[in-house]
């Protein structure tokens, strides 16, 4: 087993700062640029939060299966820390996306829930199945084996989005033909505003994603160094080399 | 790898004919959810959509059990370490595993299937016999290939028996999708238009990947 440990900090400001200022930009966008839709009203703003989360939602879980299979190649255990950190903030990030469909349906729609939407019910499916990582992940005790388990877990599963949302997308269109996706045919100024909200999505993953794995990171390490230090000589007697001081400001 | 994989799957058989604990249980809780549907939705008869929706749900569910079984007798003893001493490819476990679980469920629907007509069914099961055999059997390929798959994902899982239906039935609700919109129009006294081809044509696709996906990814469980 190899563990290395990449300074995941390094350039956490930068992009911390980026997507603060991209998120500012949508919100700005959202509100003051983008037009009133011509039936649906105020509601329909919600979109571009529903489906730039939606979109790095599903990129998350299929990113996670990427790195599982990166785990399961190279024997390297950050990668599985990796994946597992990208699949925990899909989860999160898709309790936000069934929220938002929720109350976007019941304005447009009236019911809270519409099973013709394929998007939204392969979206909840996949949403269930993720569900289980976790606690399938520490439901196994050793550290090793539960790093492999839970790869497994996330390549079968990054495997499963796309089928899953192909069988979804044709039950539906046997009872509701459907003409084109929603965001198909976007006048200019919608679709900018949708971009940006989906350039906002993304880089607040990526800052999670960077912060988390930082401060997992971190925490492992004192772990590792508190291990020594209790395992070193009582004080008098110094350790063989003082640890190297670890790159966090 | 298919002489051992053959050797795993006589022993599961030989244990199965002897103490009879899957097939049996498989078959008879899905009389029981029978019965419970007919209470359940009070109705004396079903047909259509909701008729392969009772079915296909019925025999998932009894999936669940048949997998939660599957590396029971590995477990007990902790006869995997046997296999795993053995100079055979991990590979072999896996497609012995999918393979009895295969024929089990083959078994359960020459049971469950009959019995539904009976007991449930209102327009009988007439003529569509090859479709339904060629449904039946592409969907078992299905439900056994994932149902092996998340059986050796669950097999070191301290709370096994409830990780398993909630990991195995999210992952099969694409085979009850095209299962069930495939059988529906062959349980209905007036047989429509149906899309046979395109399910068939999904289940397989959706088979020959998580076949080959769990082939792949299999040894990672049993490295040790």
């Amino acid at each position: 087993m190899r563990t290395s440990s990449p300074l995941y900090g390094k350039g956490l400001r930068t992009l911390a700062i980026a997507t603060a200022l991209t998120l500012t930009a949508a919100g700005v966008l959202i509100f003051f640029y983008a037009p009133l839709d011509a039936d649906q009203g105020v509601i329909q703003k919600i979109f571009y939060v529903h489906v730039p989360l939606a979109i790095v939602a599903l990129c998350g879980f299929v990113a996670g299966g990427l790195m599982a299979i990166q785990h399961l190649r190279t024997g390297d255990r950050s990668w599985d820390m990796r994946s597992y950190v990208a699949i925990h903030l899909s989860i999160i990030f898709g309790v936000g996306v069934l929220i938002t469909g929720s109350i976007w349906a019941k304005r447009s729609w009236g019911h809270w829930w519409v099973w013709d939407e394929p998007v939204l019910v392969s979206f909840l499916i996949v949403f269930l199945l993720y569900c289980c990582y976790q606690p399938l992940r520490f439901a196994i005790a050793d550290r090793e084996r539960q790093a492999r388990y839970a790869s497994v877990f996330a390549i079968a599963a990054g495997a499963f989005v796309p089928i899953n949302f192909v069988a979804v997308r044709m039950a539906v269109q046997e009872v509701h033909p459907r003409v084109l996706s929603r965001t198909g045919n976007l006048p200019g100024d919608m679709q900018l505003t949708f971009l940006v909200a989906l350039a906002g999505a993304v880089l607040l993953f990526l800052t999670l994603w960077k912060l988390e794995l930082t401060s997992k990171n971190a925490s492992e390490q004192l772990g590792r160094l508190r291990a020594r230090l209790e395992a070193a000589p009582p004080s008098g007697a110094a350790p063989e080399a003082p640890p190297a001081p670890v790159g966090v400001s | 790898m298919i002489r051992p994989a053959l050797a795993i799957l006589r022993k599961d058989l030989r244990l199965e004919l002897r103490t009879r604990e899957s097939v049996p249980a498989m078959a008879l809780f899905s009389l029981t959810v029978f019965v419970l549907f007919h209470f359940g939705l009070h109705r004396d008869s079903v047909e259509g959509a909701m008729a392969s929706g009772v079915l296909w749900v019925t025999l998932l569910l009894a999936t669940v059990l048949g997998v939660n079984r599957l590396f029971a007798s590995e477990r007990e003893g902790r006869a995997l370490d046997g296999i795993l001493l053995a100079p055979i490819d991990r590979t072999a476990v896996y497609l012995a595993k999918a393979a009895g679980l295969f024929l089990y469920l083959v078994l359960l629907e020459l049971v469950a299937v009959p019995a539904f007509a009976i007991l449930l069914l209102g327009p009988g099961l007439g003529g569509a016999f090859p479709e339904l055999i060629a449904i039946v059997l592409l969907a078992d390929l299905g439900l056994a290939g994932v149902g092996a798959l998340v059986s050796g994902l669950a097999a070191e899982a301290r709370a096994r028996d409830v990780v398993v239906p909630l990991l195995l039935l999210p992952l099969l609700v694409p085979v009850l999708i095209a299962a069930a919109r495939a059988t529906e129009p062959f349980l209905t006294s007036h047989p429509g238009p149906h899309q046979l081809a395109k399910w068939l044509g999904f289940l397989g696709v959706y088979d020959t990947v998580f076949l080959l996906l769990a082939v792949a990814v299999f040894d990672y469980l049993l490295e040790d």
